[in-house]
């Protein structure tokens, strides 16, 4: 055995003439959890859906649980559990029956998966509701049915794609510590996510997918050294103030909407001074300070190129447009 | 290969008790598909009897009816086969079912025999409908009674398979249903409400051979004693053959990968 639960090896895909994995290549050592973030549409679930057997990759060589994915499918499905990123119960059937089924599919005795069953409902806090059609549950409450149904059968590797979408944070920690309590088990657990905090909370190691490629990949800690230090926030009421805390603090990023600065810095206490010293010096104060530590915020920013707030400028573009061509006219 | 066909029969028959909890959680989805087939053996009956019967007598007409009616539940049946399965595919349960360890096809095979048995539980229905207005048999004996029901079975499977076929192949529920319209329109044009004799000459062969008025010239040879002829066989070889393509067709459609 390598001890990798998943390793593949330049995974291609494409749709058409879309190509959205270009030679992906992944290593998850047993018994960890890996975060594959990406924006939308960056081919996360497509990835998901390759390594858990639903789609065939156009090349590349895939093994999950130690087993090949293209000569071994059906020994790669007795390893793992999946959840996809769309429901994936049965809406006219009530939550136990959705776990009964389960329970049958994956050959438990009788009493035996009852016993799974009630024991997973009451985990994911669903017992109320279990005798409703799984149909009139909220999106949080499918969603952890969804889960519930993955664990049935003690899967080894466990795929969740965005597992946490749609749940409120009480869900959402709640079910960061059964991700937590999976690992402290053994399970290894292959996730995507696009909340970044909760990739910081859980992973051990992290890849970042775009453009078909993984543009890095390392723990949370190396991911944060590869972009630029932080800064600090400075946020004004008066224009006039900020004017003139821009004139102090020349090399701050303006954005003259919000009247902020953005001043870059290691968040030591002598950059903080500083920053201090020269708002006394033009005689000005701040109403608001936030100091900002790289995160995997800035991080997936740098490499992922998405502007922080995308699609503002277009729209008051063409807001500022459309009088001008009433007036052509 | 036998522990293989252990895993099929179980998980199979998993699939199966998970179609009919559907169907016995929503029995109007069930019942709504009969119906068309009870509507029109009352219609033809009791409203267009006199003009149609061709002076047979009400009774007459009703005996000479249920027989196609009864092939026709069938097709109405399956429609709904058609539709669930459709409705399974756009939902994500069967993505779940395809990366878990369990039987390939089971999946089909569960919904293919529930199906079946829908379709029997249908023509029972149907069936006693007839009874209550006036339909008997003709000294069918046990053995004719047992073709009559074995070949009711037939029809189901082959139409069944058809279906399922026809529910992968439609992006929708609604799709799916217009897809599948031709197993309840075709009897319309079979020999079940009119003899073939009375029909256009030029249009005479096409309802001669379609798969229905064979199946339905057969039954009513079993249960009627009417001659039967070389109905028989070509019932049953459009039976296979309706069998073997549907099965193909599914098969090949939910092999390839989901979109
Ligand atoms: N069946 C398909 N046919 C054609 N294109 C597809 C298909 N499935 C996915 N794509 C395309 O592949 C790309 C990647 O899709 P994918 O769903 O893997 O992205 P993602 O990273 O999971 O996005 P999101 O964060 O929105 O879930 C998208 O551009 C999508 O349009
Ligand atoms: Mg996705």
């Amino acid at each position: 055995m390598t001890g990798l639960a998943i390793a593949a090896n330049g995974l291609r895909k494409s749709y058409g003439d879309k190509t959205v994995l270009n030679g992906v290549d992944l290593a998850v050592p047993t018994g960890t959890v890996f975060a594959l973030l990406g924006p939308n549409g960056a081919g996360k679930t497509t990835a998901v859906k390759i390594l858990s057997t639903l789609i065939r990759p156009d090349a590349g060589q895939v093994s999950v649980g130690g087993h090949d994915l293209a000569t071994a499918p059906q020994k790669v499905r007795a390893a793992i559990g999946v959840t996809g990123q769309f429901s994936a119960v049965d809406g006219l059937i009530t939550g136990t029956e959705n776990m009964l089924l389960m329970a049958d599919l994956h050959h438990l005795p009788k009493a035996e998966g009852h016993r799974v069953a009630a024991d997973l409902l009451a985990r994911f806090d669903l017992t109320e509701a279990a005798g409703k059609p799984a149909s009139t549950y909220s999106g949080g409450m499918k969603r952890r049915l969804d889960i519930a149904m993955t664990l049935v059968g003690n899967p080894r590797i466990i795929f969740l794609d965005e597992p946490t979408t749609g749940l409120d944070p009480r869900s959402r920690h709640g079910m960061w510590q059964i991700i937590r309590q999976l690992v402290a088990d053994g399970t290894t657990v292959f996730l995507t996510t696009q909340y970044l905090e909760e990739a910081d909370e859980l992973a051990d190691r992290i890849a970042v997918l775009h453009d078909g490629v993984i543009a890095a990949e390392g723990t949370a800690e190396e991911l944060k050294r590869l972009v630029p230090g932080g800064h600090v926030r400075l946020r004004f009421t008066d224009p006039a103030a900020y004017r003139s805390a821009a004139a102090a603090l020349a090399e701050a990023a303006r954005d003259d909407d919000a009247l902020a600065l953005s001043v870059p810095s290691d968040g030591s206490q002598r950059a903080l001074r500083s920053v201090l010293d020269r708002l006394d010096g033009a005689g000005v104060e701040a109403d608001e300070l936030t100091v900002h530590t790289p995160d995997l915020d800035d991080v997936f920013f740098a490499l992922t190129g998405a502007p922080a707030v995308p699609a503002q400028p277009t729209a008051t573009d063409t807001a500022a447009k459309a009088p001008a061509e009433e007036n052509a006219r | 290969m036998s522990s293989q066909l252990a895993l099929a029969v179980r998980d199979s028959s998993t699939m199966l008790r998970r179609n009919l909890l559907h169907a016995r959680r929503y029995p109007s989805l069930t019942l709504n598909l009969l119906l068309t087939p009870v509507m029109l053996l009352l219609l033809f009956v009791y409203v267009f009897g006199g003009a149609m019967s061709g002076g047979l007598g009400r009774s007459a007409y009703v005996t000479y009816l249920v027989p196609g009616i009864l092939m026709m539940t069938i097709g109405s049946t399956v429609i709904g086969t058609a539709v669930s399965m459709a409705t399974d595919m756009t939902e994500g349960i069967v993505a779940r079912f395809r990366t878990m360890a369990i039987h390939r096809g089971s999946v089909l095979f569960g919904r293919v025999a529930g199906s079946v048995l829908q379709s029997v539980a249908s023509v029972v229905l149907v069936g006693a409908v007839g009874v209550a207005i006036g339909f008997r048999s003709h000294d069918a004996s046990a053995l004719e009674w047992l073709a009559a029901f074995g070949l009711l079975v037939l029809v189901a499977l082959a139409l069944t398979w058809i279906a399922v076929g026809m529910g992968l192949g439609s992006p929708s529920a609604e799709a799916a249903s217009n897809a599948a319209m031709p197993l309840i329109l075709l009897p319309m044009i079979s020999s079940a409400f009119v003899p073939l004799h009375s029909m256009p000459g030029w249009f005479q062969p096409i309802a001669q051979y379609q798969p229905f008025t064979p199946a339905i010239e057969t039954l009513r040879g079993l249960l009627l004693g009417t001659h039967i002829g070389n109905n028989w066989w070509i019932a049953l070889l459009w039976c296979a053959a309706l069998t073997v393509l549907g099965y193909r067709w599914s098969r090949a459609q939910f092999d390839r990968d989901p979109k």
